[in-house]
């Protein structure tokens, strides 16, 4: 029987949530790195069993665990992140040059076709490669020299990049999201890149449609549809119908357009699910109620999902990587909280349960659905 | 042979449960101290000094002898009883934070 896996990181490591494919019982296991942060944890699309998980603590650095067997056991890969060349210099928190230094991975993202290939997010913001199962590590170095980022700021979790797809179509093609830079598209397998910021609109910075410094806080997409683009950013929701060329406001009938994690239904491309946070300094959902938000349009009409969640006296967040959908029949829709509730949904977001109710706070949520 | 002591999460990675016993050549200071600590247990590289730069992490501590070691040279001898395994090394984690 079909069933599912949700990979979970936290402030004080993973847990993995295992049920079948009714997604009413749940087990669980953990923690994995206890006492570490864990920023990631994602499997092999074409191998489930090797799973990616990003490890480290402000004290002792960084980790990259590699299991091979569904997460039951862990083996240490490669630490290595050397930037490519001396690295140079973005801009700090008051816009004095600062030296690129690497703080952590914030997130990996296994290709499509290998699974010992892996893409590394990293903080300060650049992107790495692992052909060799995470065992070394090289940068792609044409997205942090294209031009640009000697302007690139720190958002305040830090100059990070968070957000790396692979096109399905065309393996050349990546998007990646930096906070707080922007968007940026390579199409030629990251050795050239360039800003995809047009139609972006932010009025906290001096140039409110500047080609970048837009504190994006999380893209997606649509296998079917790999140049629609839907993007949660710092505020407003955005989307974009030409990977990126120009983007729109979509935000419509939220009660916030602030917010972080946005995701896009297994089976119905224009079916997104956005979770409103009232604002940059009330990092907490609007009236103390935890609503998931879903559009069946693409955006612009949005309906509150409500069913099993809390109602009042609610006042967690849900930070970027923090949702993700399986891909059986009813979609399942799954989210975890700062206040270490993971939510599952297995009726594409019509009712929820919560999974685990006292995890710490939830840093990433993903899910594998196995067959 | 040298003593030295991990912290927790350390002793975690590298799979051991009390103090660890390192042999090592040539003159004893702190780098080659760290360099037999890496040698023994590859996970560790990273964790106590940055893999490119080769130094100390921010929150990590050098102790020895009732001494913090942390700032000498990396190349100065330890003192003579951490040498001859009288005294224990201690790699130390910064009290801070949750």
């Amino acid at each position: 029987m079909s069933g599912v896996r949700v990979l979970v990181g936290t402030r004080k490591g993973a847990f993995v949530l295992s049920s079948d494919g009714h997604r009413k019982d749940w087990k669980v296991d953990g923690p994995l790195f206890g006492g570490w942060e864990v920023y990631h944890v994602k499997g092999s699309p074409v191998d489930p069993n090797r799973i990616y998980a990003s490890q480290s603590t402000g004290w002792f650095g960084q980790l990259i665990q590699r299991s091979n067997d569904g997460g039951r056991t862990w083996e240490p890969a490669g630490n290595e992140f050397a930037y490519d060349g001396v690295p140079g210099t973005h801009q700090w928190y008051d816009g004095t040059p600062h030296p690129w230094e690497f703080a952590r991975v914030w997130h990996l993202e296994p290709s499509l076709t290998d699974p010992d290939t892996v893409l590394a997010g990293v903080e300060d913001a650049a992107l790495f490669r692992s052909s060799d199962g995470g065992e070394s590590w090289k940068e792609l170095p044409g997205l942090r020299e294209h031009g640009t980022g000697p302007s690139w700021q720190p958002g305040a979790g830090g100059m990070c990049l968070h957000t790396i797809i692979v096109s399905p179509s065309d393996p050349r093609r990546i998007y990646v999201a930096i906070s707080a830079a922007g968007a940026f598209r390579t199409d030629d397998g990251g050795e050239s890149w360039r800003p995809i910021n047009r139609g972006l609109h932010s009025e906290t910075i001096p140039d409110p449609d500047a080609q970048v410094g837009h504190c994006v806080h999380r893209l997606a997409i649509h296998p079917s549809r790999p140049e629609v683009l839907y993007m949660q950013k710092h505020w407003d929701v955005m989307r974009s119908d030409d990977a990126g060329d120009s983007w729109f406001e979509v935000s419509g009938n939220l009660p916030s357009d602030f917010g972080f994690a946005i995701d896009v239904h297994a089976h119905e491309p224009e079916t997104i699910y956005v979770v409103p946070i009232t604002s940059d300094s009330e990092h907490y959902p609007p009236e103390g109620k935890l609503r998931v938000y879903r559009s069946r349009t693409g955006g612009n009409e949005w309906e509150p999902l409500t069913k099993g969640l809390p109602q009042s006296n609610c006042y967690v967040d849900v930070l970027r990587d923090a949702m993700a959908v399986d891909s059986l029949d009813s979609c399942g829709v799954y989210f975890g909280t700062t206040g270490g509730q993971v939510y599952a949904s297995a009726d594409s977001g019509d009712s929820w349960q919560a999974i685990v109710r006292d995890l710490p706070a939830v840093l990433s949520v993903e899910v594998q659905t196995l067959a | 042979m040298i003593r030295v002591v991990l912290p927790a999460h350390l002793k975690t990675l590298a799979h051991v449960e009390r103090e660890i016993e390192l042999e090592v050549t040539g003159q004893v200071t702190q780098r080659s101290v760290i360099d037999a600590i890496e040698a023994r247990y590859p996970v560790l590289r990273g964790t106590i000094r940055d893999p490119t730069t080769q130094k100390r992490r921010p929150y990590v501590r050098f102790f020895a002898c009732e001494e913090d070691l942390s700032h000498e040279p990396p190349d100065a001898l330890l003192p003579e009883p951490v040498a001859t395994g009288a005294e224990p090394y201690h790699v130390v984690g910064a009290i801070a934070g949750g």
